[in-house]
This record gives C-alpha cells, sequence and structure tokens, in this order.
C-alpha cells in the first residue's frame, strides 16, 4: 500500500481479470452443453427401454411424427405405448428432478443447511396428509383424466409452507433457525395426523403409503401440464433472486449490509422453491435424495455461485431423475415396477456419504 | 449525513441506549470509545439500520432512516464488523463483487466500471494476489482487508467500522487507517469506527465520542477530549496522556490499577479460612 495514487486502468489488469471471467463462462457454457445434449439423448433413450420391445427407429419416427414432421404410417398401439405412456413419463420424471433439484439449491442457500432439502420444512409432510384427507374421505375418480389426489397434495403442500412462514415470524421478520423449527414442528404433527388417518382407516393404508413413496407409474401429459405452470413459476422466481442467494449466503447481517432486503427476498424465494417442490410432490409423490445430493454434487463442480449452479443443478436433477426412473422400471424381473422414491434414496444415500466425506477433506461446510 | 435526536434502543426488555444526541457531518473522521458493553456495537447496528429505534430520530443522508430502502441504504453506506464467516468458497473477488449488488439492477450482467471498482478497492487494501483465492481460505487478516475492500467497492459516503482492524497486526491496522485517513481527505468519505484502541484512535479521529453505560459521556475533538479526567471516568482506568514529538498527536499510557484488585482478592482468600 506504498502506491496511494489510484491506478489506471490498464495497470490493474482488467484484461487479466475479464478474459479470466470469459473461461469461467466459457466452463459453464461447455457444462451447458454437456447436460443439454445429455439430456437430449437420455430422453430418446429411456423412451426407446421398456416391456414392449421397440426399435430405435421407430422412437424417433413416433416423435418427430407428433412434431409434425411426415413420417411413414406407424402402429397406433406403437404410437400410444412411445408417445403416450413413455415419453410423458420421462418428460415428467425429467420435469420433477429439475424442480426438486432448484428447489434443493434454494433451501440449502435460504437456510444455510447443507442438510436442508425441498422437504425439510415440512412441504412433503403436507402433502402427503393433503393426500390422506382426500384418500379417507374417499374422494376419488378422476376429472379431465386427472385424479384430485395431486391437487389435494399441492394445497396440503403451500398450506404447510405457509403454516410455517406464519409460524416463523417474529415482528415482522423471518428468521432461518426459527424457520427450520417451525418445518420440524409443523411437520412432526402433520406426520402425526397421517398415522392417526392411517390407523383409523386401514383401508386407506396401502394408498397413502404407496403414494407417500414417489412413483411415476400412470402417469402421463396430463400430469405434465398440471406441473408446467409451477415448475415455471418457481424456477423464475429463484432464477431472479440469483444474485441475493449468494448474498444471502454471507448471513443475514452481512446480506442486510450489503442491501438485500432480508425479510422480503427470503419471503420470495421460499415462495418459488415451496412452489417447485409442491408441484413436484403433487405430481409424482415424495421422492427423496436428488434435491439434497443434486446441489452438492453441482457446487463441487462448480462452485457455491447460485446462478450456475441453479442452471446446472435443474438440468443434472433431470437427467438423474430420468435414469433413476428407467432403474425402477426395468430393475425388477418380470415387468414389476419399483418406486422411484426407493431407488433414490438406494442410491443417493451412499452417494451422500461419500460426498460428504471427500468434501470434508476440501474443506466445504 | 448522520443526525441523531433523542435516540433510544434496546433488545427485548433491556434498553442499551438511551436519549443519544449527535450529528456527524460529510467528512468527519469519528471515533467511537468507550469499554465494553457501553454500547458502541449496538450504535453501529442501529446506524447501519440492523436495528430498529425504540425511540427518536435518526437521519441518514437528510432522511429517516427507516424510510430508505435496504438497497438504497446501502448506496449510502458500508460496514466493516469485526469478523465475517464466510462458509461458501466463493473466490475473493466475487466477494469484493458482492460489494456492487446495490449499485446494479437486478438482470444486468456485471459492467466493466462495477469490476474496475472492486480491482480498484483490491488494490487500495493490497487484496490484489487475493482475487482468485477462495474466502474461506485465506487468513483472518486477510479475509478482514477483503472485507474492507467490498465496503470500498460498495462507494459508499459513511463508512461504519466495529471494531473492525482488531484483528490486524500493527502494521495491517496502520495501513488501513491510512488508507481511510486518506480517502476521507480526498473523497470527503465519512467514518464512523467503534474501537478499542485508543491510541490508534487519536492518532486517526478528528474526533472522539465517548460512550459509557449507553449514553453519551463526552463527544469533541480529539485535542480536547482526549484527557486523562476523561478516559478516567470513561474506563474507570488511570491513564497518562501526553504528546508524541514526532506527529504532535496525544497518546495514552496505562498505569497500574490502584490496591483494589489486590483488596479484593486478599478479601477472597480470607473467606476460604
Amino acid at each position: 500500500m506504498k502506491d496511494y495514487s489510484i491506478s489506471t486502468p490498464d495497470s490493474l489488469d482488467l484484461m487479466a481479470v475479464s478474459s479470466q471471467r470469459r473461461a469461467g463462462r466459457r466452463r459453464f457454457a461447455a457444462a451447458l452443453l454437456v447436460l443439454g445434449l445429455g439430456l437430449a439423448i437420455s430422453l430418446a433413450l429411456a423412451t426407446g427401454i421398456g416391456r414392449m420391445d421397440i426399435g430405435w427407429k421407430t422412437v424417433d419416427a413416433v416423435i418427430l411424427g407428433k412434431l409434425g414432421f411426415s413420417v411413414p404410417a406407424l402402429d397406433h398401439t406403437t404410437e400410444v405405448v412411445i408417445w403416450d405412456i413413455r415419453l410423458s413419463r420421462v418428460v415428467l420424471a425429467g420435469l420433477v428432478g429439475a424442480s426438486l433439484a432448484a428447489a434443493g439449491v434454494v433451501f440449502q442457500g435460504l437456510l444455510l443447511n447443507p442438510l436442508a432439502d425441498p422437504f425439510t420444512l415440512g412441504v412433503s409432510t403436507g402433502a402427503a396428509f393433503g393426500v390422506a384427507l382426500l384418500v379417507m374421505l374417499g374422494v376419488g375418480g378422476s376429472y379431465l383424466g386427472l385424479s384430485p389426489l395431486p391437487l389435494g397434495a399441492l394445497v396440503g403442500a403451500l398450506a404447510t409452507m405457509a403454516a410455517v412462514v406464519v409460524l416463523s415470524r417474529e415482528s415482522g421478520r423471518i428468521r432461518k433457525e426459527s424457520l427450520i423449527l417451525a418445518g420440524i414442528v409443523v411437520s412432526t404433527f402433520l406426520a402425526a395426523l397421517i398415522s392417526l388417518v392411517k390407523s383409523l382407516d386401514e383401508e386407506s393404508l396401502s394408498a397413502i403409503v404407496f403414494w407417500i413413496m414417489g412413483s411415476f407409474s400412470g402417469r402421463g401429459w396430463i400430469h405434465v401440464g398440471f406441473l408446467v405452470p409451477y415448475v415455471a413459476a418457481g424456477l423464475a422466481l429463484a432464477a431472479c433472486h440469483h444474485r441475493e442467494l449468494d448474498l444471502l449466503a454471507l448471513g443475514e447481517e452481512q446480506s442486510e449490509h450489503l442491501g438485500v432486503a432480508v425479510s422480503k427476498v427470503r419471503l420470495r424465494l421460499l415462495l418459488g422453491a415451496s412452489l417447485l417442490t409442491a408441484g413436484a410432490v403433487a405430481v409424482s409423490g415424495v421422492i427423496g435424495f436428488v434435491g439434497l445430493v443434486v446441489p452438492h454434487l453441482v457446487r463441487v463442480l462448480a462452485g457455491p455461485s447460485h446462478g450456475r449452479l441453479l442452471v446446472l443443478s435443474a438440468l443434472s436433477g433431470a437427467l438423474i431423475l430420468i435414469w433413476g426412473d428407467v432403474l425402477a422400471r426395468i430393475l425388477l424381473p418380470g415387468g414389476q415396477e419399483l418406486p422411484v422414491g426407493v431407488v433414490t434414496a438406494l442410491l443417493g444415500g451412499p452417494f451422500f456419504f461419500y460426498l460428504l466425506k471427500s468434501r470434508r477433506a476440501r474443506g466445504m461446510w | 449525513m448522520i443526525r441523531v435526536e433523542e435516540l433510544c434502543v434496546g433488545y427485548g426488555e433491556r434498553a442499551v441506549l438511551s436519549g443519544l444526541n449527535f450529528q456527524v457531518g460529510p467528512g468527519e473522521f469519528v471515533g467511537l470509545l468507550g469499554p465494553n458493553g457501553s454500547g458502541k456495537s449496538t450504535l453501529v447496528n442501529t446506524l447501519a439500520g440492523l436495528l430498529p429505534p425504540r425511540g427518536g430520530r435518526l437521519l441518514m443522508g437528510g432522511r429517516p432512516l427507516e424510510s430508505l430502502s435496504s438497497r438504497r441504504r446501502a448506496q449510502l453506506r458500508a460496514v466493516v464488523l469485526q469478523s465475517s464467516e464466510v462458509r461458501f468458497p466463493f473466490t475473493c473477488l466475487e466477494i469484493v463483487l458482492m460489494g456492487r449488488y446495490p449499485h446494479r439492477k437486478r438482470l444486468e450482467s456485471l459492467a466493466d466500471d462495477d469490476l474496475l471498482r472492486a480491482l480498484k478497492s483490491m488494490r487500495r487494501t493490497t487484496t490484489d494476489h487475493l482475487q482468485q483465492r477462495l474466502i474461506t481460505e485465506v487468513s483472518g487478516g486477510e479475509r478482514q482487508r477483503v472485507m474492507v475492500a467490498r465496503a470500498l467497492a460498495q462507494d459508499p459516503r459513511l463508512l461504519l467500522l466495529d471494531e473492525a482492524t482488531s484483528c490486524l497486526d500493527v502494521r495491517k491496522k496502520l495501513e488501513i487507517f491510512e488508507l481511510l485517513n486518506l480517502l476521507n481527505q480526498t473523497q470527503g468519505l465519512t467514518v464512523l469506527c467503534a474501537m478499542h484502541d485508543l491510541n490508534l484512535a487519536a492518532l486517526y479521529c478528528g474526533r472522539l465520542m465517548f460512550l459509557k453505560d449507553g449514553a453519551i459521556l463526552r463527544d469533541g475533538p480529539t485535542e480536547e477530549v482526549f484527557t486523562p479526567a476523561v478516559l478516567a471516568q470513561v474506563f474507570d482506568t488511570p491513564m497518562e496522556v501526553s504528546r508524541h514529538p514526532a506527529h504532535q498527536r496525544p497518546y495514552a499510557v496505562l498505569l497500574p490499577l490502584p490496591m483494589e484488585i489486590q483488596e479484593a482478592e486478599e478479601t477472597l482468600e480470607a473467606a476460604h479460612i
């Protein structure tokens, strides 16, 4: 600090820093490209895999035909299997994976807790309670091809989130510690209520348990349509506030010093992440570990900056859940399906452990 | 710059500051001194806008502080605390760039001007070489200088420091204060720093405010208020104040405490028997 004169731009190496930043952007673009390509290929591959043996060419032909290209006429059954049953399911798995991973990024950044995931604040328990209630009341049937269960789950999830936020407010501020506490209180209480429902109405037991395990079995385009608005709104909210997430990662005090309206921003981010989670849970049930592991994994590879973290996590989450669902479909011999939530938990648990071990060595979290 | 009238602040039932009145004009360099628990940090937190006042008025830049948005506040003032933990492995440059947050629009990408300001403040705090290092992996002293750099990158009119240099070595401490002094002289940066180092305060601050038990005991030009009488009253400690022949600034020397500690200890020993 001998020279106090304000240096000229040149001597500050603006060029060097800019080029470093450009290199960073190029790496990000490359990662984006790889993940994007991987996703496109996975979409096709995953659609081709199933009990009914269908060649890749037929898969291509059906998809291209549906997209408006002229292709030779195809067997109607094949078309239905590929387009309506398989592709819709693969797309749904991708969307749910992206939602859960993005929501995980937001919750971890918001709560500054490495163990936070989309379900930490009780969103999943709320959704499960909504479903349990509907099952017990015997509300069934289907409207426009959609059963009322997703709606019940969605309402349950969002109501729970609202309750948690209201409970954790202290004189107009939302503190992260009280959020976690309120989340635990609310979800413990709801879990007890679910148990109550189960014990009162034994017939509903299997339906509730099956729903909670999480699965894409029997889902179709209607579910994709149901989910898309929530994914879009949630991702938009999260993406608009990625810079605030970076600052919030420094803690409440520092982010307020730097000009973040902490409580307001927290509320918006909570809303975004809740929409993502609630939408995902509503269509697929509770699928664990994707929202916990993917953000950690991507953070190791891409650094802590939340803009990139969000995008890359969403893509990776989609990729992982698409293949998780493929495994769920084909793992058991004889055509029986596993709940995909079981697959992600079986694979995610050990992997998370490995990640934590290797991260501790690098001094991160 | 700051205008405080009958300010009262507290946590829960406990009142920490009561009935404070003072003004800090633009371009002043004010030291805030006082014993532990006298309310220095509370005052800094209140001025930073983190602690809502219970009573009285607090104007910053001529407007009530509570009427300013978080963003507007951050354009006016920057804060450096004693220590700022960062748990995520951002690079130091990324941390300093966060200082530009209040000046950037939501979806605007980083302008060259922002980058330039960040680099300038890293140069000023001699943290250039840390640009690509992770904030989680630098030493405490280095991190603190990065925090000062971030505050300067914020381009504030007022800089609030709360024991910001306590964990730095003598040399780094002086460097930071020389820099603050220079920015104060050349760019009219207003500085208010809560600190324990009496001699550092006497060396750089043009004005000293002595806080005790949540009230201002003395407030005035360093030359007038940095006296043995005031210091003894504020800190309950006998001190000698001299003027250094080289720079003509006052400095304090601690004198041993009178017998009170020893006497108390003897009473305690006696109580055992």
